[in-house]
């Protein structure tokens, strides 16, 4: 589903420059479970971004669903990110204002889903979550672990097919944390193709499929047929 | 994104931050108010000097003595003819085919006295055919007689101030006054109404013509009102009463020929003018509101920098970003322009209320453009800032950073 071909990226910081990304090569096929482990930047949100279509290379090409992303106008790219990615975020990323029905429905609104469609979807996914009794709160109103999963629920209202998650769980504690892999998991057992960057080392043996990054290059690749 | 949710989100927005919404509604409020005020009140200016000067029909010609030699511009309200213009050639016009009435005037100031009071007031000699003109009527009493015009009845008519100043709560009618060095007797008293051609008959005294003539002694006519019988004659009629004349004066062009439209033309391009000028000046203001929105754009580009970043990675194209943006600074002063418009209209009408003579009417040009001034303001001053929150790159904004 997904190949990266000698990709680069690099950045300008101050008067230096940092290779964030280094002649990466990777395949993942669908339903995938990868997580990404590393040292603070070494360049694991970075190839998350790339994944997700949110940054452009500078080199080197990268094929979703066999189209060749590097070759998209934004426009293009911002309508793949719709239809086939859901970011989960550590910082989770909720609009203040808007309450959790109208944050998860938010990638629904925004291609013009007809309200009465988007209720239906959102109230399946609500029970699901186990957040009916919250749909109209605002993010403010619940716990790290409830904003999470109202991400979570944002993330895979359009059903994509890859799930990109940037230290899901950074921000919470190891219980709501638990919780909140738990979720992730189970998408994927649906059919998801789940990527998810982790610090925890534990989080990280969870995954079928392991990489190590070190200063933007792959460092390790493991996989096990395991669970 | 459909119409109904982006109106939603916005909505949203702009009970979320209540202080900047209010900041906005009011400049534009204001613009548009300051602009419905000024051109209402020009326009309320306009209306006001053309009906004080719109009591003759369509149908009647004003004949002034004097050569007015350039044409356009205002004609000479003060005649300066060097040969009279004559109770005769008022006779000789009357005369002509197509001639329905004309009713001369003579205009001047006298002393004036009854019942032992004394006052200088304006004493018009004129006919009977005046009254039916200028549609005056007599409050008591009756009007001037039809009698011929050359005939020095000692009767007048005075209008409701001077009645009040002479006789106050007395019975005027068959009294005794004396204007200047003749004496006559009080007819009739006019109602209330009655301003025109910047006279104010309720100040003054109606006398026959030729009262007047012998009072002012002279035999100069100030004016003569010429109505036709019908109003497709008029065209017909002017050089016919202009060579008339002409014959009647050895030859000389020495009267001015006016229609009351080319008399009020000049006023109306005037007053039209001023108050497209006072608009103008309003809509100043509302350019100023274009500025504050453009800051206040740019300052919720900056604090809504992660939103940005997150409607993006959710799929949101530039165009979309860029609109939703744009959207929401039309919103804001479409809900401020018609702020304005209430505000306009009430003070209009609140000043309408204290001072009822002065009519209000918001000319539809300055209505409309005034609402479309404030959103085309919104439009262009907030499209810099919408464009630069569009352009800013996912990854940047999800951080928070809006340089880049
Ligand atoms: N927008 C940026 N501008 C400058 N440098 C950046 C930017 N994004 C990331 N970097 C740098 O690229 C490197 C990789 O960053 P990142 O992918 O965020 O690492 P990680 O997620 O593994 O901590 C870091 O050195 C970081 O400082
Ligand atoms: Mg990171």
């Amino acid at each position: 589903m997904i190949r990266l071909e000698q990709l680069c990226k690099h950045y300008r910081l101050g008067g230096e420059t940092v290779q964030a990304l280094d002649h990466v090569d990777l395949n993942i096929s669908a339903g995938e479970y990868l997580s990404v482990m590393g040292p603070s930047g070494s360049g694991k949100s970075t190839l998350l971004n790339m994944l997700g279509l949110l940054d452009t290379p500078d080199s080197g090409s990268y094929w979703l669903n066999g189209t060749e992303i590097t070759a998209l106008s934004e426009d293009a790219r911002a309508a793949e990110r719709n239809r086939h990615v859901g970011f989960v975020f550590q910082a989770y990323h909720l609009i203040d204002r808007l309450n959790a029905r109208e944050n998860i429905e938010l990638p629904l609104v925004l291609i013009g889903t007809p309200p009465a469609q988007r209720r239906e979807k959102v109230n399946a996914l609500l029970r699901r979550l186990g957040l009916e009794r919250h749909a109209e709160h605002r993010p403010n109103q619940l716990s790290g672990g409830q904003r999470q999963r109202v991400a979570i629920a944002r993330a895979v209202i359009r059903r994509p097919a890859l799930l990109l998650a940037d230290e899901p769980t950074g921000n919470l504690d190891s219980h709501s944390g638990q919780d909140v892999i738990t979720l992730l998991e189970e998408l994927n057992d649906e059919g998801i193709t789940l990527v998810m960057v982790t610090h925890d080392a534990r989080m990280g043996q969870r995954a079928r499929r392991r990489l190590w990054m070190q200063d933007g290059t792959l460092l390790r690749d493991e996989q096990d047929a395991r669970r | 994104m459909l119409g109904a949710d982006l109106l939603r989100f916005n909505l949203r927005l702009l009970t979320g931050q209540w202080f900047r919404t209010l900041m906005i509604l009011l400049a534009t409020a204001v613009g548009v108010a300051a602009v419905l005020l000024l051109t209402g009140m020009g326009e309320g200016a306009r209306r006001f000097v053309l009906d004080e000067f719109n009591l003759l029909g369509n149908d009647v010609l004003i004949i002034l003595p004097g050569r007015k030699e350039t044409t356009g511009g205002i004609p000479p309200l003060t005649g300066e003819g060097t040969r009279d213009l004559t109770l005769a050639d008022a006779e000789a016009v009357l005369g002509l085919p197509g001639v329905q009435a004309v009713a001369p005037l003579i205009v001047g100031l006298a002393q004036v006295e009854a019942e032992g009071r004394n006052r200088e007031l304006v004493v018009v000699g004129t006919s009977t055919e005046l009254f039916r003109m200028r549609q005056l009527e007599a409050g008591q009493g009756q009007i001037l007689p039809d009698t011929p015009l050359d005939r020095a009845e000692p009767v007048c008519v005075i209008g409701s101030k001077v009645k009040q100043a002479l006789f106050e709560q007395q019975p005027a009618l068959g009294q005794w006054l004396r204007t200047g060095d003749r004496r006559c007797r009080v007819i009739g008293v006019l109602d209330a109404r009655g301003v025109s051609l910047g006279t104010d008959l309720s100040d003054a005294v109606l006398i026959p013509v030729a009262s007047a003539q012998q009072l002012f002694n002279t035999q100069g006519l100030f004016r003569l009102f010429v109505q036709v019988r019908h109003i497709d004659l008029v065209d017909t009629l002017k050089p016919a009463i202009l060579d008339l004349v002409q014959a009647r004066h050895q030859g000389e062009r020495d009267i001015t020929l006016i229609t009351q439209d080319s008399l009020l033309g000049v006023f109306d391009d005037i007053l039209q003018l001023l108050t497209l000028a006072v608009g103008a000046i309003a809509a100043i203001s509302l350019v100023v509101a274009g500025i504050l929105i453009m800051n206040i754009t740019l300052i919720s580009v900056s604090q809504r920098t992660p939103e940005i970043g997150l409607l993006k990675a959710l799929g949101a194209s530039e165009r979309q970003v860029h609109r939703i943006f744009l959207s929401e600074a039309l919103m804001m002063t479409f809900i401020g322009a018609m702020l304005g418009v209430l505000l306009g209209y009430g003070l209009l009408l609140g000043g309408h209320w204290i001072w009822p003579q002065f009519p209000v009417s918001v000319p539809l040009w300055a209505l409309l453009g005034a609402i479309l001034l404030a959103n085309s303001v919104a439009l262009i001053f907030a499209w810099l800032p919408a464009r630069k929150a569009a352009r800013l790159p996912p990854v940047l904004a999800l951080k928070g950073e809006t340089d880049a």
